[in-house]
């Protein structure tokens, strides 16, 4: 095609950009030259995830646009300017900054504006809505110097601005007109018990309140006036009270409009303008504007087909069931959740102890399921949407989907049950097919189907569903899900580890006896060691454990490839006395020892033959030195900056915190290996955020960072907590540990287990900080047993003769292992290569 | 009681018996390394094994202690167990497993460790001599599979 057809997207939100790409996947982007205009001052981010901003307060963190997108596909942005005209006689539109550009073809992706009530007072400063970026930059600015904050409209996304004022640390209050908070999407007993959970979080709930005015306050910057009378101060306002289509330029050339705004369009997404498309959040269909991210898609793909010729999908309306994603408070709504069909049957199901609201709402004759509302466990979000999606008929005493089980079998829906077309990802609309496929053509785990599908990388509701898809697809082409852990235990870490917990099971014999076969393997050996080692914490050379361990655990040291091991003393925090380093220096003279400082600040020693252990270590020890753990899969090292002792910048003694935190963690066994970091500000010197464990100093106390990784893999950690005193930051640290160690599959990081976590960061903070599941005082007291019982393995091992004895290379002579060579470079010991060995011998 | 395992031949009279350790020497289900040599032979490296099984029974198990792998004497400091019912030791260094009773690696059919006669008499750990004829397999060098283990 020579002349390419002019097509101009006006609107570079998410919808408009879903736009973009599905035009690049149906393959025909090549026949348009593209222009884009985007008002705002960033290409495409992701507004869903709007609040995640806040986390590390950087646009990466949400962009949309993979790296390229636009030039390789020839595609002209025009960021920060706004379309100002369409001029739909010439076909020209024009932009604030002074562009115009001819067209053949427009869509239009404004999507919508914060509706804010001409309350008087409302133009004051302090006052905000919650859209943009720029909106939660300036709500950032504005929260340093403020105390309280209150939200007007308890709406889904009212409540997440909500959460997100308290994370600023305000204190802060709900302001809702009608009597319950999510009044659109919730019944009124579902509105009790969110209530009671938004309270749970500290934020104080006003319903039923009428705001009138906004002055200036007598404590605080404003002073709001209800119509009951009553008044509140505050600091900041935000507003959250509603959206309005962003349809002015629509209006402005004339297309058709609805009453109450937004631009008329049918089924392809056309608008009266057949040259003119409207999708996402300013588009009428059928009377109404969709104000969720799926409808937006579905409409952005309708519009696609119908202008490139290929493909036949129709928007022709959404479903509008959601789930709210804040922190520990599980919220769902579907369908006709207000259960306003006629003749309709409801169950519901209440626990006042649990804070737990479930009801769902059914035909008549208790066939299928017209809507549902959940409070507080939402855990069958996705499988009750199914039924409805696809109108698949309920079991019979259909209550029983929502009542708790007794004997813990999953009432659940049977993923072969749901039709091949069912939407599993509604946000990211994947379907049942599209996950199959994935998996047929390679994906095998979670992390394959979210790169490749994009499903559950919306508001996650999907994860439970998606991942029975996929572990059922996986066991019909006889790719066997097996979790065993190795052939000699039909049981997985996590279940051993329970095992041995509760039957108190301390050596192998007895673990394999009761519960495996055979003789066991070098993968449940060293597996079971760990868990023996995290359970009852004795030590690992004694007599029964040490056949299990690794040679690395067993030598107490890392064997190098020549066979050596090293020797590496625990030095907490990387702060050692220039005499303890002289020792160090003076026993790597003595023993002709390889000597490295390492990455997490301390001191490798290379070259040691297992027979010269003991002896090394004899010195280190009387010279006040513990082993560093350094072989185990256990706590490493937790490096640290000066911090605020020494460094202008800091903010908290960062380094006695990383020195207590070492002292108090070492030689805790683990599924792999822990490693920390504290940073006295938030410069971050000691890259606490590639750590297991990342502590960065706050002006406040301390922010906690989870599930980082460096390596092969390397993982940003992700906020977990902020601000905490001393005592609740070691609180968490101990309980996270420790369900780390009972959960986490054998050699999995921490950032693999929270990947795999279904929930993710926000179900491990809701067990860790809100103790979801009660099991925290259990944990901790689980950790304080480990602290009580720590031994410096090294130090006991050197008292006792016996143990001395496992450290010669032969049972039956004095002599050294011969093929040990070592060659001389930059001053320091090799091992020799095979090469040169052959030489050395011919000498 | 404890029940020797070897491979040697029939004619037991004519082995020369070289006494290496007691049992109590060795630790139940772990290996430990001999240095052997006789007259025409340099000194060699034997991994040991003693076998206990739940039930009680004794195997004892000798192979090289050399890898060809790593090229490092260690396979004596593996971890020892069964892979499909077959007796191993896993090396230490890149996890190869070996069977024991044969020396045949499981991963690559080519490598096989030198297996050793030995036995227990009375409470001695005895190798027989005549199976160290054998050519020591120091020049077999093979790449090693690195493993690829997360950081
Ligand atoms: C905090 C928050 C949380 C949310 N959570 C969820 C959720 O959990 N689930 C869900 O489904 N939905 C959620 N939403 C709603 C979702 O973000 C919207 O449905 C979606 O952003 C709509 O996309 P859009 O592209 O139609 O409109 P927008 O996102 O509004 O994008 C339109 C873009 O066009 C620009 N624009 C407007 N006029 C012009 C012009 N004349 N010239 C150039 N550019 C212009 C605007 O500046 C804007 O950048 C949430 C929204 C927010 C704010
Ligand atoms: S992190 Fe902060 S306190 Fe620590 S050294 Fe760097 S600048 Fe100083």
């Amino acid at each position: 095609m020579s002349t390419k057809i002019k097509l101009v997207v006006i609107g570079n939100g998410p919808v408009g950009h879903h736009f973009l790409e599905s035009l690049v996947t149906s393959g025909k982007a090549n026949n348009y030259q593209v222009t884009v205009f985007g008002e705002e001052p960033l290409p495409a981010y992701d507004r869903v995830h709007l609040t995640s901003w806040f986390k590390n307060q950087d646009v990466s963190d949400i962009n949309m646009v993979s790296n390229g997108f636009y030039a390789n596909n020839h595609f002209t942005l025009h960021i920060g300017d706004k379309v100002t005209q369409i001029d739909r006689f010439k076909k020209i539109v024009t932009s604030e900054n002074g562009v115009e550009v001819s067209y053949d073809k427009i869509i239009l992706a404004t999507g919508s504006f914060p509706f804010v009530p001409p309350v008087p007072g409302h133009q004051r400063d302090n006052i905000f809505v919650y859209r943009t970026i720029a909106d939660l930059e300036k709500i950032t600015a504005a929260a340093k110097t403020a105390k309280v904050g209150a939200v007007i409209g308890g709406g889904l996304l009212g409540l997440e601005a909500a959460k997100a004022l308290q994370d600023l640390n305000l204190t802060t209050h709900v302001i809702e007109f009608a009597p319950r908070l999510m009044a659109v999407q919730i019944d009124d007993g579902g509105g009790k018990m969110l209530r009671k959970k938004i309270q749970d979080l500290g934020v104080s709930v006003h319903t039923q309140k009428n705001t009138q005015n906004i002055s200036d306050g007598d404590n605080a910057v404003h002073k709001m006036s209800f119509a009951d009378g009553e008044e509140l101060e505050t600091d900041i306002i935000v507003f959250s009270a509603g959206i309005r289509p962003r349809d002015e330029l629509a209006r402005q050339t004339g297309l058709g409009m609805g009453a109450r705004g937004g631009v008329v369009v049918n089924n392809h997404c056309l608008t009266s303008d057949t040259d003119i498309y409207a999708i996402g959040e300013v588009a009428l269909w059928d009377n109404k504007i969709y104000g969720l991210i799926a409808p937006g898609n579905a409409m952005a793909q309708a519009a696609v087909d119908h202008l490139t010729q290929t493909g036949d999908s129709e928007f022709t309306g959404a479903d509008m069931s959601t789930k709210l994603k804040l922190m520990g408070v599980d919220v769902a709504s579907i369908g006709d959740a207000h259960g306003t069909t006629p003749n309709c049957r409801s169950y519901t199901y209440v626990n006042d102890r649990e804070e737990v609201y479930k009801k769902i709402v059914v035909s008549s004759d208790d066939k299928y399921l017209l809507g549902a509302v959940l409070i507080g466990d939402a855990a069958e979000y996705g499988s009750l949407l199914q039924f409805m999606l696809n109108k698949m008929e309920l079991p019979s005493e259909p209550e029983g989907l929502i009542l708790p089980s007794v004997d813990g079998s999953s009432t659940g829906i049977g993923v072969d049950a749901l039709p091949d077309s069912a939407v599993l990802c509604s946000c990211m609309n994947v379907s049942k097919s599209d996950v199959i496929a994935a998996v047929q053509a390679g994906a095998n785990d979670m992390a394959a189907i979210k790169s490749c599908t994009k499903a559950t990388t919306g508001c996650g509701g999907c994860t439970a569903l998606v991942t029975q898809v996929l572990n059922n697809e996986l066991e019909k082409q006889g790719v066997e899900v097996n979790t065993d852990l190795c052939q000699h235990f039909a049981h997985t870490r996590q279940d051993l580890y329970n095992i041995i917990r509760v039957e108190k099971i301390k050596t192998f014999a007895e673990l394999i006896s009761s519960h495996g076969t055979g003789l066991g393997c070098d993968i449940c050996k060293p597996t079971a060691a760990s868990i023996f080692a995290s359970c009852w914490n004795e030590h690992v050379i004694d007599n029964k454990l040490h056949g299990l361990q690794d040679t690395n655990d067993y030598y107490m040291g890392n064997m190098q490839k020549d066979g050596t091991y090293s020797v590496v003393p625990r030095v907490a925090g990387g702060e050692i006395t220039p005499e303890k380093l002289i020792v160090l220096g003076e026993v790597a003279k003595e023993f002709n020892l390889y000597t490295k400082i390492t990455g997490g600040q301390r001191v490798d020693l290379f070259g040691a033959r297992s027979e010269q252990l003991p002896a090394i270590w004899k010195i280190l020890v009387e010279a006040g030195f513990e082993t560093g753990h350094a072989y185990g899969k256990s706590l490493r090292t937790v490096k640290s900056c000066v911090g605020s002792t020494w460094c202008r910048y800091g903010v908290q003694d960062s380094m006695a915190m990383a020195i207590l935190l070492e002292n108090r963690y070492k030689g805790l066994r683990s599924p792999h290996k822990l490693k920390m970091a504290v940073s006295g500000c938030t410069r971050e010197c000691a890259e606490a955020q590639s750590k297991d464990l990342g502590i960065i100093a706050t002006e406040n106390g301390w922010n906690m960072y989870v599930c980082g990784n460096g390596g092969m893999k390397p993982r940003h950690a992700d906020l977990f907590a902020a601000d905490l005193d001393d005592v609740t930051l070691i609180k968490y640290i101990d309980r996270l540990f420790m369900f780390y160690i009972r959960t986490a599959d054998r050699l999995q990081r921490t950032s693999v287990w929270m990947d795999n976590m279904a929930g993710g960061l926000e179900y491990l903070k809701a067990v860790i900080i809100n103790d979801k599941l009660n099991i925290a005082s259990e944990l901790e007291s689980e950790m304080t047993n480990v602290i009580d019982t720590y031994q410096c393995e090294w130090k006991t091992t050197i008292e006792d003769p016996e143990k001395l004895k496992r450290f010669t290379h032969f049972v039956n002579s004095q002599a050294q292992d011969d093929n040990i060579i070592f060659t001389t470079e930059r001053q320091q010991i090799r091992p020799a290569l095979a090469s040169e060995k052959l030489i050395m011998e011919v000498n | 009681m404890a029940q020797s395992t070897t491979n040697s031949t029939k004619n037991t009279a004519k082995i020369n018996w070289l006494s290496i350790c007691q049992l109590d020497d060795i630790v139940p289900n772990m290996g430990c390394c001999a240095l052997v040599s006789n007259a025409s032979n340099k000194a060699r490296q034997i991994a040991i094994f003693r076998i206990v099984s739940l039930q009680g029974e004794e195997q004892l198990f000798a192979v090289d202690n050399y890898c060809p792998f790593s090229q490092a004497n260690i396979i004596s400091r593996g971890i020892v167990g069964d892979l499909n019912d077959k007796i191993v030791v896993a090396s230490p260094l890149y996890k190869q497993h070996f069977e024991l009773s044969s020396g045949q690696c499981i991963e690559d059919k080519s490598v096989r460790l030198n297996n050793y006669a030995i036995r227990l008499n009375g409470s001695t750990v005895e190798l027989a001599l005549s199976s160290l004829t054998a050519a020591p397999k120091q020049e077999q060098q093979k790449n090693p599979q690195l493993k690829q283990e997360e950081k």
